[in-house]
C-alpha cells in the first residue's frame, strides 16, 4: 500500500485488525475497543417506524389535546364563517388519533409477524422467576445499589413492564376513550359509534369520559419524561447502545464481558 | 266501539274543531321527523284507538317534569294528554285526592292489567326500607313495584327517574335509585332532562300511541329521535366554537356578540338533548341562546360533574378543587423533579467513581 492511503493513519500505530481498518485519529485503545464490541440486530424497520410515528402522533395529540381542554385566547381573524382555528386544532387531534390507532394495530400485527423482540410489548413473562429477578436487579440499578448494569438485547424487564403499562395499556385506553369521544360528533350508527360508543354508556356521562381521557394524557406524558430520561441515561451509563438502536435497529455492546 | 273514549272523542268533547285536530296531527308528524304520509296515520290512530291508559306516579322529585309537560306548545297536546291522564291516575294533577285517588289507582291497574303505561316522575329511595318517600301511607318503592308489575311499558320522566338527579348526587344519603335499577323486567324508556322538554314528552307519548310500540331507543334507553345528538351538534353558536371565538368572561364583548360559551363551562358538548333544535316555551329560547352555558341536566350524574362553570371537571377525590390538569401538572412536576434528582445523583456518582479511580491509579 502506498504512503498516501488513508488506511494507514499513523505510521507508529500497531497493525490494525483485519476486520477493523480504522481511519483518522484511531489509537491502539480504539482498536482494542473495536475488537471487544459486538452488536446484534433487534428492531426491524416496522418497529422503528412505528416508534417514531407514534412519538410524533403522541406529541401532536398532547399539544392539541391540551388546547381542546383549555382553548387558546379568542382570535378575531375574520368572520366566524371564514375562521376555523379551533376546528383545525381539533382536526389535527383527530388525524393524529387516527394515525396512532392505525399504527397501534400495525404494531400488534408486527408482534405476530416480526421477530421475537417485537412481542415484548404485548407478552409479559409473569411466571418466569428469572424475569422477576432481573426486575429487582434493574430497580437496584436505578437506586444506585448496583455498580454495573446488565446487558439486554431487547428491553430490560423493568422497561418492558413500563412499556406494557404505559404504552400498551395506556394507548389502548386512550384509543378506546378517544374513539368514544369522536363518536359523539360522528353520531349514532357511525363507525366510531359502533366500535367505541359502548364506552360512553359504560362510564355513563360524557363529561366523565372527557376527564378520564384528559387524565390519560398526563399518564402518557409522565411516561414520556421517564422514557426519554432513561433512554439517554442508559445510552451514557449502560454497557449497550439505546437511542441509536431505535434509529438503526442495531444494538451494540460496549464490552464483551458477561 | 270501545268503551274507552278515543283521543279524537276527547278533543271533540273539549270543543276542538276537526281542522285544529288535523293541524295537531301534522305538527306531531313534523316533530317526530315523519313524512307527511304519516299525518293520516296519526289521525287514524287518534280517531280509532282507545286511549292508552297512563298511570303517572311521583317519587322523590320536584314536579318540574309535570310543570314542563303541561306547557307543551303543541296547539292541543296539553288538552289531549292531560285529559288522558286525569281520567286515569296522576296524584298531582287529578281532581280526586286521598282514598278516592288511591282507589282510582288500584282500579286502573285492575281494569287495564298489562295494557297501561306507567309514567314515573322521580325515583324511589331505597335506604331505610324506602321510608324517605312515603305516598299513600306506603314507601314509594312499594307503590312503584306494584304499579310496574302489570304495566305494558314504563316511561322514566326526567333526570330523577332516568338517572337519579340531585337526590342521588354523592353521597346520596337516601340511596335514591333510578327506576331501571329497581324494575328490571319491563321495557323502560328514559326521557331525561331536568325537566325534559315539553314537546319531547308529548312527542314520546304520541309516538307510543300512534305506533303502539316504543320509539327507537339508543344504548342508554333514550328515544333516539330526541337524544341521539348533543346540544353542541346543533347549537347555533357552533361556528364560533370552530372558529375559536369564545366568551372569556361573563359580560365581556364576546358575550355580547354571542360567541361560544365553551370556556364558561358549557356542557353542550357532553349533553344529549334536543334543546338546540326544539328549544323551550314554544321554541322561544334555550339556555345557550339566553347567554348561559348548558348545565348538562339530561346526563347521568350531572350533579357530580363538578362546577357548571368549569370545562375541565374538578376531581374531588384528589382534595379540594383539583382537576385533571392540576393533578397532571403536579404529577409531572414530581416525576420531572425526580428525574432531575436522579440525573444529578448519577452525575455525582460517576464523578466520584472517576476521582476514585484516578486516586487509586496515582496511589498504585
Amino acid at each position: 500500500m502506498s504512503e498516501d492511503t488513508i488506511h494507514i493513519p499513523n505510521p507508529k500505530s500497531p497493525p490494525p485488525l483485519e476486520t477493523a481498518q480504522l481511519t483518522g485519529d484511531a489509537t491502539a485503545e480504539d482498536i482494542e475497543s473495536v475488537r471487544v464490541r459486538t452488536s446484534v440486530f433487534v428492531y426491524e424497520w416496522p418497529v422503528r417506524l412505528w416508534h417514531w410515528v407514534n412519538a410524533l402522533a403522541i406529541t401532536v395529540l398532547c399539544l392539541t389535546g391540551w388546547f381542546i381542554g383549555s382553548p387558546p385566547p379568542s382570535m378575531q381573524i375574520a368572520e366566524a364563517t371564514h375562521q376555523f382555528v379551533f376546528g383545525y386544532i381539533r382536526f389535527a387531534h383527530f388525524a393524529a388519533g387516527m394515525i396512532m390507532t392505525v399504527g397501534f394495530f400495525g404494531r400488534m400485527y408486527w408482534a405476530w409477524a416480526g421477530n421475537h423482540h417485537a412481542k415484548q410489548l404485548f407478552i409479559i413473562p409473569l411466571f418466569n422467576k428469572h424475569w422477576w429477578k432481573e426486575i429487582f436487579f434493574e430497580i437496584r440499578w436505578y437506586m444506585f445499589l448496583e455498580k454495573e448494569p446488565q446487558k439486554y438485547v431487547g428491553h430490560n424487564p423493568l422497561a418492558q413492564l413500563a412499556m406494557f403499562g404505559f404504552i400498551t395499556l395506556g394507548s389502548t385506553f386512550m384509543i378506546i376513550s378517544g374513539w368514544a369521544l369522536y363518536s359523539e360528533g360522528t353520531g349514532r350508527g357511525s363507525f366510531a359509534d359502533m366500535v367505541a360508543g359502548w364506552f360512553l354508556t359504560l362510564v355513563g356521562n360524557s363529561q366523565a369520559v372527557h376527564s378520564l381521557h384528559h387524565m390519560g394524557m398526563w399518564f402518557i406524558l409522565i411516561f414520556m419524561i421517564i422514557h426519554i430520561y432513561v433512554a439517554i441515561r442508559e445510552d451514557i451509563m449502560s454497557r449497550q447502545s439505546m437511542v441509536s438502536t431505535m434509529i438503526s435497529g442495531t444494538r451494540t455492546f460496549k464490552d464483551d464481558r458477561p | 266501539m270501545s268503551e274507552i273514549e278515543t283521543f279524537y272523542d276527547v278533543m271533540r268533547r273539549q270543543g276542538i274543531t276537526r281542522r285544529s285536530f288535523m293541524k295537531y296531527c301534522s305538527l306531531t308528524a313534523a316533530a317526530l321527523g315523519l313524512s307527511p304520509s304519516f299525518v293520516p296515520k296519526i289521525a287514524h290512530a287518534m280517531e280509532n284507538k282507545p286511549r292508552t291508559p297512563v298511570i303517572w306516579v311521583h317519587g322523590l322529585e320536584c314536579t318540574c317534569c309535570s310543570e314542563s309537560f303541561i306547557r307543551s306548545a303543541h296547539p292541543l297536546a296539553k288538552d289531549v294528554v292531560l285529559s288522558m291522564i286525569s281520567l286515569d291516575y296522576d296524584d298531582t294533577l287529578m281532581a280526586a285526592a286521598g282514598h278516592a285517588a288511591e282507589a282510582a289507582f288500584e282500579e286502573t291497574i285492575e281494569k287495564y292489567r298489562g295494557n297501561y303505561i306507567l309514567a314515573v316522575e322521580g325515583n324511589p329511595p331505597l335506604n331505610e326500607d324506602g321510608m324517605y318517600c312515603i305516598t299513600g301511607g306506603k314507601p314509594f318503592v312499594e307503590k312503584l313495584r306494584h304499579a310496574a308489575k302489570d304495566a305494558k311499558a314504563i316511561i322514566s320522566w326526567g333526570a330523577c327517574a332516568s338517572y337519579g338527579c340531585v337526590q342521588a348526587a354523592k353521597p346520596n344519603p337516601t340511596q335514591a335509585t333510578p327506576v331501571h335499577k329497581v324494575i328490571t323486567d319491563k321495557p323502560i324508556i328514559k326521557v331525561p332532562g331536568c325537566p325534559p322538554i315539553a314537546e319531547v314528552m308529548t312527542g314520546v307519548i304520541t309516538y307510543m300511541l300512534t305506533f303502539d310500540r316504543l320509539p327507537e331507543l339508543d344504548r342508554q334507553g333514550r328515544p333516539a329521535m330526541f337524544y341521539s345528538q348533543r346540544i353542541h351538534d346543533k347549537c347555533y353558536r357552533r361556528p364560533h366554537f370552530d372558529a375559536g371565538q369564545f366568551v372569556e368572561a361573563w359580560d365581556d364583548e364576546n358575550a355580547r356578540k354571542g360567541y361560544c360559551l365553551y370556556k364558561m363551562g358549557c356542557k353542550g358538548p357532553t349533553t344529549y338533548n334536543a334543546c338546540s333544535t326544539v328549544r323551550w316555551n314554544e321554541g322561544v329560547s334555550f339556555p345557550i341562546q339566553s347567554g348561559h352555558g348548558c348545565i348538562g341536566c339530561s346526563e347521568d350524574g350531572f350533579w357530580d360533574q363538578g362546577s357548571f362553570y368549569d370545562r375541565v371537571t374538578d376531581l374531588t377525590q384528589f382534595g379540594v378543587e383539583a382537576n385533571a390538569d392540576k393533578i397532571g401538572i403536579a404529577a409531572t412536576g414530581v416525576v420531572g423533579a425526580g428525574v432531575a434528582a436522579h440525573a444529578a445523583v448519577t452525575a455525582l456518582k460517576a464523578a466520584q467513581r472517576k476521582t476514585q479511580t484516578r486516586t487509586e491509579k496515582e496511589e498504585a
